[in-house]
């Protein structure tokens, strides 16, 4: 093939449609504070196995709604459950019982 | 040889109890660790099985435990338990002193009354009749109390008690009958005979003899089928611990312990329940949100009927208040971490793989501040204030990014992943050479003191650090003459028993007054990590009703040890919330 100097991107177009509902349902039933999340950051800021990679909670919800479980499972394990997150959140997300109910929803139905 | 039909529920029903008790004792002590079970060997023919049985005398008929926390309570359990004993017991040397023969068959002494009516050749006849009408007397009262609790427990100064089972109802009645059932049937024989004293031939000669001779039938078998009736369903409901408990004491004098694992020994634990319903009143989140579902008395229900599910089991702040007043004293928090390991993903290795620690300085103290102190960095700053003006040689360990301690993984069951932390945080200890380690979290301290097996290295918490710096004089404190209350955090309180070394300190530094709930009692601030469902409404009313608790002295700001106490309580706390290091620096 010649090369152009450029390429053409995969597509990056999500569909919702695809997305496997029983893992949002599954989360949101057993970690119902996912849905009041609104993606500030600040468990990022202050996350511990943050300041080591870049690992970060409020990629992972994104992460999720869209439906990309494949990133979410390579990342999950980085967290260290130490809680600052919970501590520093103005929602009071319960982000540590979030990681672990991400867990077992990506376990049960991915 | 004396029979009747009317043996044959009590003897079907002792024939069963016995039967499976013995299957479930022999299952239990079968499928114990190795390890226990060399404890076991090791034990049992020494002064342990002695001081066991000192133990089982104290706890099983005299129940110590529950008196020295409810005198009403424990009298209760006494009559029941230690009456019914002494029933047997005086029952049995009767029956054999006037049969002159050792071997009895079991219903006999059970029924004594009823078969025989002369007893003149039993040496101190009289006495054996007044002492078995006064202990009965003794247990009825007892009856009478454990009627009262179920319809009025407020008399015994409980708000709540345990929410039943039919099985259990069913239990609790058939034992209620029992007594009662035996007094008719013995006054109505002493009616008829005049073989009873002062409770038994009293109401015998009120009952009158056509009346009696109408009841003694009906009245004994009464008393055998509610005997029968509460053996059988003894293994089945709440009252296996009365049989499991004996085990469970003796198990304990031989050291085993439980440990991070759920097995046979918890098993023993968790059948030793009583469902008194002491962890109910006790448990924050049922006093102060309402919350009455998760108690131990109901987890262990749940995992005896296999019923148990991961909502419940997570939350529980393992703050180890009813760990405290368990009259059994079942080690409640390890049961319930094990537990939670079963609802967990144990998931592949080496999830922390990108933590390369490298540390290359070396110091004879190593500071780990911890997680939750780098979210208080007043905590953090004051120590170090401290470590300069003392001039102490430390490292700081986790100054820039921090290693999790483990121990909040290790509470949320997830025991593997702990261990990985643990391992690279022992390597960055050890590499540093430091002889002593000082830790500002409670959190962090218990799980450096149980799990990180630090040979040669001293793991304190700095209050201890703080106190030993002011009896060396490296640090000198002045009076500030202002009123302090001190909050126990749970870890440091119950989970590592430091309660003097901050008293001692704060005793130097201020007017120490006291609260409601002082050292074992101390409350939960209400933000510990070992809940992991409670809703942020449900944390804040069991942080208000601790702030309350401790205000009760009007004090000018409340102290505490522990960064995450330090934050949750300022949250409600009108006064000042200050760490015991910050009041340290200042003065």
């Amino acid at each position: 093939m010649i090369d152009f100097g450029y390429q053409i991107n995969t597509d990056r177009q999500i569909d919702y449609d695809n997305n496997n509902k029983d893992i949002i349902n599954y989360i949101i039933k057993f970690e119902p504070t996912f849905k009041i999340c609104i993606a500030c950051g600040t468990c990022t800021a202050t996350c511990s196995a943050g300041n080591f990679t870049d690992f970060n909670i409020r990629k992972l919800i994104t992460l999720i709604k869209r439906g990309e479980y494949d990133e979410v499972k390579k990342d999950i394990d980085k967290c260290m459950l130490c809680g600052k997150c919970y501590l520093a959140c103005p929602r009071a997300v319960n982000t540590r019982n979030l990681i672990l109910t991400i867990q077992k929803a990506l376990e049960k139905y991915n | 040889m004396h029979y009747d039909n009317f043996v044959l529920p009590f003897s079907i029903g002792l024939f069963t109890l016995i039967v499976i008790v013995i299957y479930k004792f022999s299952l239990w002590i079968k499928n114990l660790p190795q390890t226990d079970k060399q404890l076991i060997k090791k034990g049992l023919f020494t002064f342990k099985t002695l001081e066991a049985i000192k133990e089982i005398i104290l706890e099983s008929l005299f129940h110590r435990r529950i008196f020295k926390r409810n005198p009403l309570l424990g009298y209760m359990h006494c009559t029941l338990a230690l009456g019914w004993f002494l029933l047997i017991l005086v029952g049995n040397l009767e029956s054999r002193l006037h049969s002159g023969s050792e071997i009895n068959l079991p219903f006999y002494p059970i029924f004594f009354k009823f078969f025989v009516h002369d007893r003149s050749n039993i040496p101190f006849s009289k006495f054996f009749t007044f002492a078995m009408d006064f202990i009965l007397l003794f247990v009825l009262s007892g009856v009478l109390l454990a009627m009262t609790k179920r319809f009025y427990s407020k008399f015994f100064g409980m708000k709540k008690t345990t929410k039943m089972k039919l099985y259990d109802k069913l239990a609790l009645t058939s034992l209620w009958f029992i007594f009662p059932f035996r007094l008719i049937a013995e006054s109505s024989t002493s009616g008829i005979h005049h073989t009873g004293s002062f409770l038994t031939d009293g109401l015998g000669s009120l009952l009158g003899e056509s009346l009696s001779s109408y009841l003694v039938y009906p009245a004994w078998w009464a008393y055998s089928l509610s005997l029968g009736l509460f053996f059988i369903s003894v293994p089945f409901s709440r009252y296996m611990h009365i049989p499991t408990e004996i085990l469970l004491i003796s198990l304990r004098k031989y050291g085993i312990r439980q440990n991070n694992n759920y097995n046979s020994f918890s098993e023993i634990a968790v059948n030793s329940c009583p469902r008194c319903g002491m962890c109910i009143d006790i448990c924050q989140l049922s006093s102060s949100a309402n919350i009455n579902n998760i108690q131990s008395v109901y987890i262990f229900r749940a995992i005896r009927e296999g019923t148990l599910n991961e909502e419940i089991l997570k939350n529980c702040l393992l703050c180890g208040r009813c760990q405290e007043f368990c009259p059994v004293g079942i080690e409640i928090n390890n049961i319930r971490i094990s537990k939670r390991k079963e609802f967990v993903i144990q998931n592949n290795k080496n999830s922390f793989s990108y933590l390369n620690p490298v540390n290359s300085q070396k110091a004879d103290y190593i500071y780990f501040a911890g997680c939750m102190t780098h979210l208080t960095p007043k905590i953090k700053n004051a120590m170090i204030s401290i470590f300069d003006k003392a001039k102490i040689n430390y490292i700081f360990m986790d100054k820039d990014a921090s290693i999790c301690c483990g121990r909040p993984l290790k509470m949320a069951g997830l025991e593997e992943k702990a261990n990985e932390l643990v391992k690279k945080n022992k390597d960055i200890i050890c590499n540093s050479g430091a002889k002593t380690l000082i830790t500002s979290c409670p959190i962090c301290y218990k799980i450096f003191k149980e799990n990180y097996n630090l040979e040669n290295i001293k793991v304190v918490h700095h209050t201890e650090f703080l106190l030993s710096l002011v009896k060396e004089d490296k640090i000198k404190l002045n009076h500030s003459g202002k009123k302090y209350v001190y909050h126990d955090p749970c870890e440091l309180g119950r989970g590592s028993e430091i309660y003097e070394q901050p008293r001692e300190l704060l005793k130097m530094l201020s007017d120490l007054v006291i609260s409601n709930n002082e050292k074992q009692d101390s409350l939960c601030c209400g933000g510990c990590l070992g809940n992991l469902n409670i809703e942020e409404i449900e944390r804040n009313l069991i942080t208000n009703d601790v702030v309350d608790v401790l205000m009760v002295n009007n004090p000018e700001a409340i102290i505490t040890a522990c960064p995450l106490c330090k934050k949750t309580l300022n949250k409600s706390s009108k006064v000042e919330v200050l760490d015991i290091a910050e009041i340290v620096d200042k003065s």
